[in-house]
């Protein structure tokens, strides 16, 4: 194995990464008004997700990072190929993000409700138009001599895009309500386990006719194997979640995910961006990667602190294990203390806010 | 995602120190920070304390990284052009760490931090103490703020004039339009302001001290410094005929007000100090209203300072390598460029006008009460 399809392996390890903890992280937004009866409710759902999101969002920009580092042509093509979805994906999560930290800093039903519209809209937005992008990167998107993306926005839009998008938004609804059901005791906790199986009917059907439809025009055995497992893991996933197992529910999930990402990446390879105009002008893993010495340096880089970002993101997992309850958060906030977020008022026991 | 000529060509080396940020700095920040804020009471007192200082380093090993990128634009080191691709080629990554250039960035950079840092602490300070609110916790605050920031602006200057030096051995062009000087002298007087024509013709009025330009950039009050139409007659001959100018009137002023706005707060820091001295509380208003509306000083100095960097080094993005208009995505359309700035400057305006109401907000609420002596330590409550 050369060192630029090592790297190809190790973007794709950061997609799966990414997709595997951002994806339950988008479930949360996208549940958030749909599972929650009240205020209390909405802020145990934030709060599973409060101290970790914005560390899983970094596995997007480390992948975007190597993308740039080990394949500037990839990088170049995709980033301004896909121009208006990128712009799209990167204002919702602008505003999914400072969402969080704005909700709770004005003690008013209102405010609350429009940054609560605004998470919403921030997470079903990216939700869908991964799966969108991902779909259309194996597909192959037209690509002129100059490795040069000739089409527009609707190009993207073609039906199987659209169904790679709605695999995404199924899958990653499905992971949150698994996860919410992992993190939170109570009638909240029964509430997004029931939410799982129903989401669980449109996105089983969803993810076998997209990974079959992938199968059929851009597969190969290794990866009929680990689309099979996919669909294996998925089926195992939402059994277990059935049978009340959310340990494993969500272990299946997340398999789903990332066996899903080893699909398609396995389907590209050894393109990396494949060109529907002429094959002759797709990127791929040769003809896009940086030279020896970048990637030298660069995978020396990556197998030093790979592990201990691994590391120290688990272990925030485990400081943060504890299941959460609606006795967990404060009592609504004075005005005052709500205005800072510093509001110097004894913490309940045990209370993770 | 405008700049795919430019990615292609010096993804190479450019992208190294990116993915770097993101590999060491940014997992770092996000995780560590998280860790902190929701970490009370769950992880042992020193370790939680660990947590935000972990935090901090991510966050100035980040703009380390980002500057050796950037630094490389302005002095580009330890690389190659491959004369099959064209394009540039990573030959060492300690030289591309190491760059002159960089190592006199950074600290200018995070030193400018902690000025404005400064100044945000005297501006919250000054609003509760001309309103005699917590005087005991803003006397000590605003002390702290103004020592730092007095600390800070001076070390921003020392930084920058080591830059400046070496601009002019790096970027000549930048050093002459930073002053709008057309030709050669020995010595060379620096204006603090001119009226009249910055674009060569002959100047109306103006204030100068004289020398001081060649101090700055040699070191020497008599010292050379080039001119703009003698660095251009140099470049014609180098890179080919074209124009090497960037557009002076907006390099000519910025480096003024970078300049002129850091001294300004540094020298508010130097009269605080001075006024609460020995456990003086100020009662001077004229000084409060300059420390609060002070708090843009340091914010205009940082904005005009990378104003003049950047436009300083066209019409190049990477410095003798690939110009701006070589730089720009062949496949983006402008009505998507329209639209990506249009979006983005709406979205940033309108969040940095919610982030500065809820700032003002909070900032009037005051600090949170000190605890009963026995009492359980009050922990700040952070939820979301």
């Amino acid at each position: 194995m050369n060192l630029a399809t090592f790297w190809f392996i190790l973007i794709a390890i950061l997609f799966t990464g990414y997709f595997v903890l951002e994806g339950f992280d988008f479930g949360v937004g996208i549940l958030l008004s749909l599972l929650s009866r009240d205020e209390t409710d909405r802020r145990v759902m934030i709060n599973t997700i409060g101290p970790v999101w914005d560390g899983n969002e970094v596995w997007l920009i480390t992948a975007g990072g190597a993308m740039f580092a080990a394949f500037p042509l990839w990088y170049a093509s995709l980033f301004s190929g896909f121009y208006l979805a990128l712009l799209i994906i990167l204002v919702a999560l602008i505003v999914r993000g400072v969402c969080f930290e704005f909700r709770s800093k004005v003690d008013s039903v209102r405010w609350r409700a429009n940054w609560d519209r605004a998470i919403f809209a921030g997470s079903v937005l990216p939700a869908v138009l991964w799966g969108v992008a991902f779909a259309n990167i194996v597909r192959g998107v037209p690509l002129n001599a100059a490795h040069v993306y000739t089409g527009n926005l609707l190009t993207l839009l073609n039906w199987y895009g659209l169904l790679g998008g709605l695999v995404t938004l199924s899958l990653f609804t499905l992971h949150g309500a698994i996860f919410l059901s992992l993190r939170i005791t109570g009638v909240l906790r029964d509430r997004a386990r029931r939410t799982a199986l129903g989401v669980a009917l449109a996105a089983v059907p969803l993810a076998a006719a997209f990974l079959a439809a992938t199968q059929v025009s851009h597969g190969r055995p290794a990866t009929d194997v680990t689309a099979g497992l996919a669909a294996v893991a998925l089926l195992g996933g939402v059994a277990a979640a059935f049978r009340g197992r959310e340990g494993w529910a969500f272990a299946g999930t997340a398999a789903t995910l990332a066996l899903a990402v080893a699909t398609l990446f396995g389907d590209l390879w050894p393109n990396v961006l494949p060109s529907s105009t002429s094959a002759a002008f797709s990127l791929t893993v040769s003809n896009a990667s940086s030279a020896h010495y970048t990637l030298v340096v660069m995978s020396w880089v990556a197998v030093i602190f790979t592990p201990i970002v691994l590391g120290y993101q688990g272990w925030t997992y485990w400081v943060f294990r504890k299941r959460l309850t609606s006795s967990d958060i404060p009592a609504a906030k004075t005005p005052a203390s709500s205005s800072t977020g510093l509001g110097g008022t004894q913490r309940p026991a045990g209370g993770q806010s | 995602m405008n700049w795919s000529a430019y990615s292609a060509f010096v993804g190479n080396v450019f992208g190294a120190p990116l993915a770097m940020e993101a590999l060491l700095a940014f997992f770092l920040e996000s995780t560590f920070i998280g860790l902190w804020i929701f970490g009370w009471n769950k992880l042992p007192p020193r370790l939680h304390l660990a947590t935000i200082w972990i935090a901090a380093i991510g966050t100035n090993m980040s703009a380390y990284f980002i500057l050796a990128a950037n630094s490389w634009m302005q002095h580009p080191v330890g690389y190659r052009v491959n004369p099959v691709t064209h394009r540039t080629e990573l030959t060492s990554i300690v030289a591309l760490l190491t760059n002159s250039t960089v190592l006199a960035a950074w600290p200018h950079v995070i030193l400018a931090s902690f000025v404005i840092a400064g100044m945000v602490v005297i501006a919250v300070s000054a609003w509760h103490l001309a309103r005699n609110s917590q005087t005991d916790v803003f006397r000590r605050a605003m002390r702290i703020g103004l020592a730092v920031t007095l600390a800070a602006g001076i070390a921003t200057a020392v930084t920058g004039d080591i830059q400046a030096r070496l601009m002019d051995s790096q970027q000549p062009m930048k050093m002459a339009a930073a002053e709008a000087l057309y030709n050669t002298s020995a010595p060379a007087s620096f204006s603090l302001f001119t009226i009249g024509s910055l674009s060569g013709g002959k100047e109306l009025w103006s204030v100068r001290v004289p020398y001081l330009l060649s101090l700055i950039a040699t070191l020497n009050p008599h010292g050379t410094v080039q001119g703009i139409d003698n660095v251009e007659h140099a470049y014609d001959k180098k890179y080919g005929p074209g124009s090497y100018k960037p557009v002076i009137p907006v390099t000519y002023w910025s480096f003024r007000l970078m300049i002129g706005f850091g001294m300004l707060a540094t020298l508010l820091a130097l009269i605080g100090l001075w006024l609460t001295r020995r456990r003086r509380i100020p009662r001077a208003r004229w000084f409060y209203r300059a420390a609060i509306w002070g708090v843009a000083l340091p914010y205009l100095a940082t904005t005009s300072g990378w104003i003049f960097t950047e436009m300083g080094r066209q019409p190049w993005t990477v410095f003798g390598l690939m110009t701006t208009a070589q730089s720009v995505s062949p496949g983006v359309t402008a009505s998507s460029v329209i639209i990506s700035m249009t979006v983005f400057t709406l979205l940033y305006g309108a969040l940095a006008a919610i982030a500065w109401w809820l700032t003002i907000r909070h900032v009037k609420v005051g600090a949170p009460a000190e605890a009963e002596p026995g009492a359980a330590e009050p922990l700040p409550v952070f939820s979301y």
